[in-house]
């Protein structure tokens, strides 16, 4: 589904992603973890090309992520991604937000965009807030608004990066609720994320980057209980400590 | 406090020209008073610009905006040559004086086509080009306060660049532009003045012609002042009512940041 070759990428003299190889199945649900400025974000932003890598190769569904402005749309539309800053589009309704990927991207009409949109934020179950403006919503609803839009592109993957670090705590676990469920229906996911319980939970593998470089992955029970790697034992004391 | 500030800004003027209806010997309102035939047709003489003002203005104003608009696309646009040709149009339509501007079409550009330019539209070409270069940067900066989250958001569900400008961007900058592009229509409203200098009939020449027969210059520009004042307010009134119409939908800028970052095990 999604395969790094040997990736590099530099920001200046930066080596922020120090040769990659990873790969994520059908139906796989990863977890990226590791400290602040570890190239987790960069990581992930490199699969829908937010990001441009320098070396080795990313293969999304067979296709080569590249300069090719038309293979990145098709790219794009596969995959979906949440931000941890929401970013919905504050001058449109939360139904317009979900309506526009389906109607420009995927040239959807306009009924059947908004019969998609009603079944997704039902699905996110905020169906009551189809009108309001995006400023008008808790920051867990907007979060869950923001994976609506995502669905609504009726992906084939789903990119999260840290989508609960900008929500207040009682929020956070009405995001985590629906992921858990997105991934209980079988949406292969890569998730940048610090909530263990989740990675637990739902992860068929862990990741730990260290400066660019991925130092440790394998299944969650093996990764949390028994980690190889001093810096992962470190960051999970670190994490579970807190 | 905005309403008082507008009371006494017509009210101020309209005592003026009462106290001078007492005709001392400085003051001659006769020239204008609306009682007297001569003053109603040196009223109406005046009176006769602003058709031409308006219409001068509004030509500019549309103009710059297309062109404005036109260029400000290649402001954002993300290759190197063409935002280079971008800065140089901007500093240079930007650089020039817009009276040198109406001169150089007015006199200057027949003699490189060969032909004559009538006032009006020699006028309207130098201070439209003049306006965009201002509307182009407004309207460039508008785009560069959008966050850079919403240009990912539009680019990871797939939109085309332009789609991406067109239901994301654009009207998120537009929106912000909007108090910044008003200034820059009450500009080119008082700009069109300058049209006065190749002869257009707008209410500066008007006011220049009247005085020039009838020796009352205080009178007469204070009447031109009003003309103005009126012009402006009318401008920056509805201006203010299409902010409030198109900024009514956007509270603040999403993304909410509820700031804490908890890590919650
Ligand atoms: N556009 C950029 N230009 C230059 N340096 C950048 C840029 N984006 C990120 N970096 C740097 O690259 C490094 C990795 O960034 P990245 O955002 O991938 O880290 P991260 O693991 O996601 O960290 P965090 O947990 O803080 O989100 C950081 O040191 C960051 O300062
Ligand atoms: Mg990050």
């Amino acid at each position: 589904m999604i395969e790094f070759r040997e990736v590099h990428k530099w920001f200046g003299d930066l080596h922020v992603l120090n040769d990659i190889n990873l790969k994520v199945h059908h139906g796989e649900r990863v977890v990226v973890c590791g400290p602040s400025g570890s190239g987790k974000s960069t990581l992930i932003r490199c699969i829908n090309r937010l990001e441009q890598h320098e070396r080795g190769e990313i293969l999304v569904d067979g296709t080569a992520v590249s300069d090719s402005r038309q293979a990145m749309l098709d790219v794009r539309r596969d995959i979906g991604m949440v931000f941890q800053q929401f970013n919905l589009f504050p001058h449109m309704s939360v139904l317009e937000n979900l309506k526009l990927g389906p109607i420009r991207a995927l040239g959807v009409s306009q009924d059947d965009a908004t019969s998609r949109a009603r079944k997704y934020l039902e699905r996110v179950k905020i169906p009551e807030q189809a009108d309001k403006l995006p400023a008008q919503l808790s920051g867990g609803q907007q979060q869950r608004v923001a994976i609506a839009r995502s669905l609504c592109m009726e992906p084939k993957v789903m990119l999260f990066d840290e989508p609960t670090s900008a929500l207040d705590p009682e929020m956070i676990s009405e995001v985590l609720d629906t992921m858990i469920e997105l991934a209980d229906e079988g949406m292969t996911m890569v998730c940048v994320t610090h909530e263990m319980g989740f990675a637990k939970r739902v992860a068929d593998n862990v990741i730990f980057m260290d400066e660019g470089r991925i130092v440790e992955s394998g299944a969650p029970a093996e990764f949390f209980d028994n980690p190889r790697n001093e810096r992962t034992r470190e960051f999970l004391e670190k994490i579970i400590a807190h | 406090m905005k309403n008082r500030l507008y009371c006494f800004l017509i009210v101020l003027p309209v005592c003026l020209v009462l106290a001078g209806c007492a005709n001392s010997d400085k003051m001659g309102w006769y020239v204008i008073n609306p009682m007297l035939k001569k003053g109603r047709i040196n009223i109406e003489f005046l009176l006769s610009g602003v058709g031409w003002t308006i219409a001068l203005t509004l030509a500019c104003v549309t103009l710059a905006f297309i062109i404005g608009f036109a260029v400000s696309l290649a402001g954002i646009s993300e290759s190197r040559p063409v935002n280079w040709a971008y800065r140089i149009y901007v500093e240079i339509f930007r650089s020039i004086p817009p009276l040198v501007s109406i001169l150089w079409v007015y006199y200057g550009l027949p003699v490189l086509m060969g032909a004559d330019l009538n006032p009006f539209v020699s006028a309207t070409i130098a201070l439209s080009l003049y306006g965009s270069g201002f509307i182009a940067e407004i309207l460039r900066g508008g785009v560069q306060s959008v966050a850079r989250g919403q240009f990912e958001a539009a680019d990871s569900i797939g939109l085309t660049r332009f789609d991406k400008l067109r239901y994301v961007v654009l009207p998120q900058a537009i929106r912000r532009s909007l108090p910044a592009l008003g200034n820059q229509v009450v500009i080119m409203l008082k700009m069109s003045s300058l049209a006065a200098f190749i002869g257009v009939a707008e209410v500066v020449r008007r006011a220049n012609e009247l005085s020039v027969t009838e020796y009352r210059p205080l009178e007469i520009y204070t009447f031109l002042v009003l003309e103005y004042l009126v012009l402006v307010l009318v401008v920056s009134w509805g201006i203010r009512r299409l902010e409030k119409r198109l900024g009514a939908d956007e509270r603040h800028a999403g993304g909410g940041s509820t700031g804490s970052h908890g890590q919650t095990q």
